[in-house]
């Protein structure tokens, strides 16, 4: 089975979670496609990793999703507190890093 | 102790005196911060003497001593030094100028008494003549100029001495700024020395001048005419003259000190001490005699019809000045010395009877309210007689020997001088008669309501004004204080006044022609090498001139006689038919004007426009709100893209991306 | 293997559905089952490539937790149906757009034979190769640093999640409903369109 295959697919994925990411005003979203997106790197890594015969990649994977998870955590964290606070959940209205 | 130990103590008493009242004046009780002064300036005066004593002692050849304390600067060429010199002239000086300042700190004592701030006019006065003494015992141009500077600044501190009244504020400034323009000619005129010479004190200079220049050399003319811009401007000789008449804002010892007896013959010193210099640059000196005798023939016009008191005597001193200036520029030192002399003592005999006829009058100066004073203040009236008798030149008074004998050599030096000495003649005889007119003004006639006070026992009191613009005051700090005094009533005032007026009278001894020259052979030492040593006019020629100087006297007073007691009326009759000259006169030859309209004005319209145009229009708006305004245009453009706007970010994010890996495309 | 080709594709395409799913499916719980869906075609794909372990790992903590717990804030939150055209701006214009540029630029990396590096089968392996044991041992020994860290960051993660989603005293009204206001009207005229 050609890896390179697995590559595009990864390209492919990627390239769909950054669309996303710059489209979808709701926040949940925005981080469900970064989700898309982290996950593309993993498939490319592990396809490396597959190619070369070296475990490290697969380590770097599994690094990679527990980073996702903290970052979901957090990102989840900061969208129940703007329920709480009754900001509207829409990426567009959280302009305070206007200069 | 030497003669230089003693120099430096005539220097450090009224230092000490200084100290002592401006950092413990709080404490002192009552009048003793006057007291003091004058203790100080009397261990002056003493030192004085002793230096005088031990210079005699010296061989005649010897009797230029220097003594440096400490050398300000030190270079391959030359040095400067904090250094004095005590020779026959600075002794001179000395005693004139600490003795006269010895009196009138005593009369100051009982004359400043009720004023808010007597603590400081004792250390101003302390002050002031530190700097005159300073200014005489300095050894070299660097010196001079700081003393000269030190005079200025504080004849500014005395002039506005009350310092809440406008006018007297104003009159400082004038002084001061007058002063400025002085300095900055003898600044200019020591660097000229200093580049040709290449040294800067004096015995150093003088005889380098010889070497370096030759007979009217240039720079030298050019030295000496701006050492004269800086004596005429110390002195009020024309052009520089205009701030004398105003300073008499300043308290009446102040007019007496500073400007009739020692200030003001800065000048003259100066110009009798650069005497090689002057000779050297003839056209100099002849300048120097012409202004002279321009301003007092002017002075003496204009003291013909004014009418405040303090006035006509400030327009004598220019006047008497002018004297002076015209003798230390014809060759005739000794001669314009004796008259700086004894001038010192008429002059502040007349200032202080002033002071007392203006307290009487409960501050008011102006001559047409006042009258009849003889009966109500005896000592005051024989005081300023006997100055006014010096002051016109009265035979066998010292003034006539003084000024007579200045003319005399005047005449002596033949040509053109002629000219200047016949004027001097003239403004002599106007002397004589505005002296008198002061006195049958102030003195004789209908006594007014203020002199009939005084006899009947107590002095006038009146609101506290101004006596130039007549607005109210009070009597606190800043102001004149509550009470008025005069000579009768005040002992310190009547010490103060008969040594004067007892020198006035005999102190023509030391140099009556043909008899006595002690000082002319005193000052010998120092004038030796003018070339006009030898050439004194003769005793006979002397004689004439007196006697052609008596008769001038004798009869301009019998004028003065005739207009002001015999014929009453008369000068209103004169100055009605006269209208334009009167006027002419009565507004000082238009000077305050043209200075106004030439100087003042443009000054004034060029500050505005810098005001204006320059600080608000182009600094401001240009250059600083041009910097602000470029910076905010590139900082507002820049914050454009801090839009807050999350995806926006992600989406340069993401274009950064695609560059990067289109460049790594590229380049493998 | 054609067997093994199949199975690619098949999982291929489940991935891009999913993925595409949650880009364009408007409501947020169908994208988080989207993305659910893709995890687990992305599961099989590890499988493919040998890497059992994380397979494993995708299912049980990606799909099985960090999903549910997207689950659970999409249950709480609720999420408004957005229109599928979104209005104007530069950004929805230009990011599909850089998107597909970098999609582009990637895949003539692969494809062209740019990357010289890339082998078509890929090397040999051993039998400790993706499994439990494999991972284990490299992470124990050459990869301890990476693994610690990881582990910290994690409880750093949690710590921050408890301090952002707690209540804070004086911050709430009593008895009003969390959730952004329904816009009154003066509240509507405040907002501002970025």
């Amino acid at each position: 089975m050609d890896v390179v295959w697995f590559l595009v697919l990864s390209a492919f994925i990627f390239v769909i979670g950054a669309a996303g990411v710059l489209t979808r005003r709701n926040p949940l979203v925005v981080l469900l496609c970064l989700e898309l997106m982290l996950n593309a790197g993993n498939l490319a890594l592990i396809a490396f990793s597959r190619m070369h015969g070296d475990g490290d990649g697969q380590i770097f994977a599994l690094i990679v999703m527990v980073i996702a998870a903290c970052e979901v955590v957090i990102g989840l964290g900061i969208i129940v507190a703007m329920y709480r606070r009754r900001l509207p959940i829409d990426v567009d209205e959280m302009s305070e890093l206007r200069g | 102790m030497s003669a230089t130990s003693f120099g430096w103590l005539v220097l450090a008493f009224p230092l000490a005196g200084l100290l002592v009242i401006a950092l413990a004046w709080r404490v002192l009780p009552g009048r003793s911060a006057g007291w003091i002064g004058s203790a100080a300036i009397l261990g002056s005066f003493l030192s004085s003497i002793a230096a005088l004593i031990d210079l005699q002692d010296h061989a005649e050849n010897n009797r230029q001593l220097v003594d440096s304390a400490w050398t300000y600067a030190s270079t391959a060429d030359f040095n400067v030094d904090l250094a004095i010199l005590v020779d026959p002239l600075s002794v001179f000086m000395c005693l004139v100028v600490s003795g006269v300042s010895f009196l009138i700190h005593v009369y100051s004592v009982a004359y400043m008494g009720g004023d808010r701030g007597y603590a400081r006019f004792f250390a101003y006065l302390n002050y002031f003549v530190f700097s005159m003494l300073l200014l005489v015992l300095a050894a070299n141009f660097v010196l001079l100029i700081v003393g000269w500077a030190f005079v200025g600044a504080a004849s500014y501190l005395l002039i506005s001495f009350w310092y809440r009244r406008g006018t007297a504020t104003y009159a400082g400034i004038k002084a001061f700024v007058m002063n400025v323009i002085g300095d900055v000619g003898l600044v200019i005129a020591a660097f000229l020395l200093l580049r040709e010479t290449g040294q800067l004190d004096y015995l150093g200079v003088f005889e380098a001048a010889q070497d370096e220049f030759s007979r009217n050399d240039g720079t030298l003319v050019a030295a000496c005419l701006l050492i004269l811009v800086g004596a005429f401007a110390k002195s009020a000789q024309l052009p520089l003259h205009t701030w004398l008449p105003d300073a008499m804002e300043g308290p009446t010892p102040v007019s007496a000190l500073i400007h009739a007896a020692t200030m003001v013959t800065a000048g003259v010193y100066l110009i009798a001490r650069c005497f090689p210099l002057f000779e050297l640059a003839p056209t100099a000196a002849d300048v120097s005699a012409i202004i002279g005798t321009l301003t007092l023939l002017m002075a003496a016009s204009i003291a013909l019809v004014v009418t405040d008191l303090k006035r006509v005597i400030a327009y004598s001193t220019m006047s008497q000045i002018g004297y002076m200036v015209l003798g230390v520029s014809v060759g005739a030192y000794g001669a314009g010395l004796f008259h700086l002399m004894t001038h010192a003592f008429f002059k502040a005999l007349l200032f202080m009877g002033a002071g007392s006829v203006i307290g009487a009058m409960a501050g008011i100066q102006d001559m047409d309210r006042m009258g009849g004073f003889k009966r109500a203040m005896p000592f005051t009236f024989v005081t300023f007689a006997i100055g006014a008798l010096a002051l016109a030149a009265f035979p066998l008074t010292a003034g006539f020997f003084s000024k007579d004998e200045v003319l005399a050599f005047t005449i002596n030096r033949g040509g053109g001088f002629w000219v200047l000495a016949i004027v001097g003649y003239l403004a002599a005889a106007a002397t004589a008669f505005y002296a008198f007119r002061m006195v049958f003004r102030v003195f004789y006639g209908e006594a007014v309501p203020e002199a009939n006070e005084l006899e009947g026992g107590h002095v006038a009191h009146g609101e506290p004004v101004n006596p130039m613009t007549g607005e109210s005051e009070d009597t606190d700090v800043g102001f004149p204080g509550p009470e008025h005094h005069i000579a009768e009533r005040s002992l310190p005032m009547k010490v103060a006044m008969a040594p004067l007026a007892v020198l006035a009278l005999v102190a023509g001894v030391v140099a009556v022609p043909g008899v006595t020259d002690t000082l002319e052979t005193f000052l010998d030492p120092t004038f030796e090498s003018s070339r006009y040593h030898d050439t004194a006019p003769t005793e006979g020629s002397e004689l004439i001139g007196l006697g052609i100087g008596g008769l001038i006297s004798l009869t301009a007073i019998g004028a003065a006689f005739v207009v002001y007691l015999r014929r009453r009326g008369l000068t209103l009759e004169l100055r009605d038919r006269f209208a334009r000259v009167h006027g002419f006169l009565a507004h000082k030859w238009y000077f305050d004007e043209l200075y106004d309209a030439v100087f003042v004005r443009p000054m004034a319209t060029l500050g505005t426009f810098g005001r204006r145009v320059i600080e608000t229009d182009f600094v401001q708006g240009f250059i600083v709100g041009g910097t602000t305004g470029i910076v905010r245009a590139g900082t507002s453009f820049a914050r454009a893209i801090q839009t807050g706007f999350l995806r926006a970010y992600a989406l340069l994010l993401l274009f950064g991306v695609a560059a990067l890996v289109l460049y790594f495309l590229i380049a493998s | 293997m054609w067997f093994e080709q199949v199975l690619f594709f098949i999982a291929a395409l489940g991935a891009l559905a999913g993925a595409l799913g949650v880009v364009m499916l408007r409501n947020p719980f169908y994208s988080v089952l989207a993305l659910v869906g893709h995890l687990l075609a992305l599961a099989v794909l590890f499988l493919l490539l040998h890497a059992e372990f994380l397979a494993a790992a995708q299912v049980v903590v990606y799909a099985g937790a960090v999903m549910v717990l997207y689950i659970f804030v999409v249950a709480y939150i609720g999420g408004s149906d957005e229109p599928l055209r979104p209005e104007g701006g530069l950004v929805n214009a230009f990011g599909p757009l850089f998107a597909a540029a970098i999609g582009v630029e990637l895949c003539i990396a692969f494809l062209a034979s740019g990357l010289k590096a890339i082998d078509t089968r890929g090397a040999d392996i051993g039998s400790a190769f993706g499994n439990p044991g494999g991972i284990g041992e490299l992470l124990l020994t050459k990869w301890l640093v990476a693994f610690e860290a990881a582990s910290f960051l994690l409880l750093v993660a949690a710590v921050g999640a408890v301090v952002l989603a707690r209540r804070r005293r004086g911050l709430e009204e009593e008895g009003a409903a969390p959730g952004p206001r329904r816009p009154t009207p003066e509240t509507e005229t405040l907002e501002v369109r970025a």
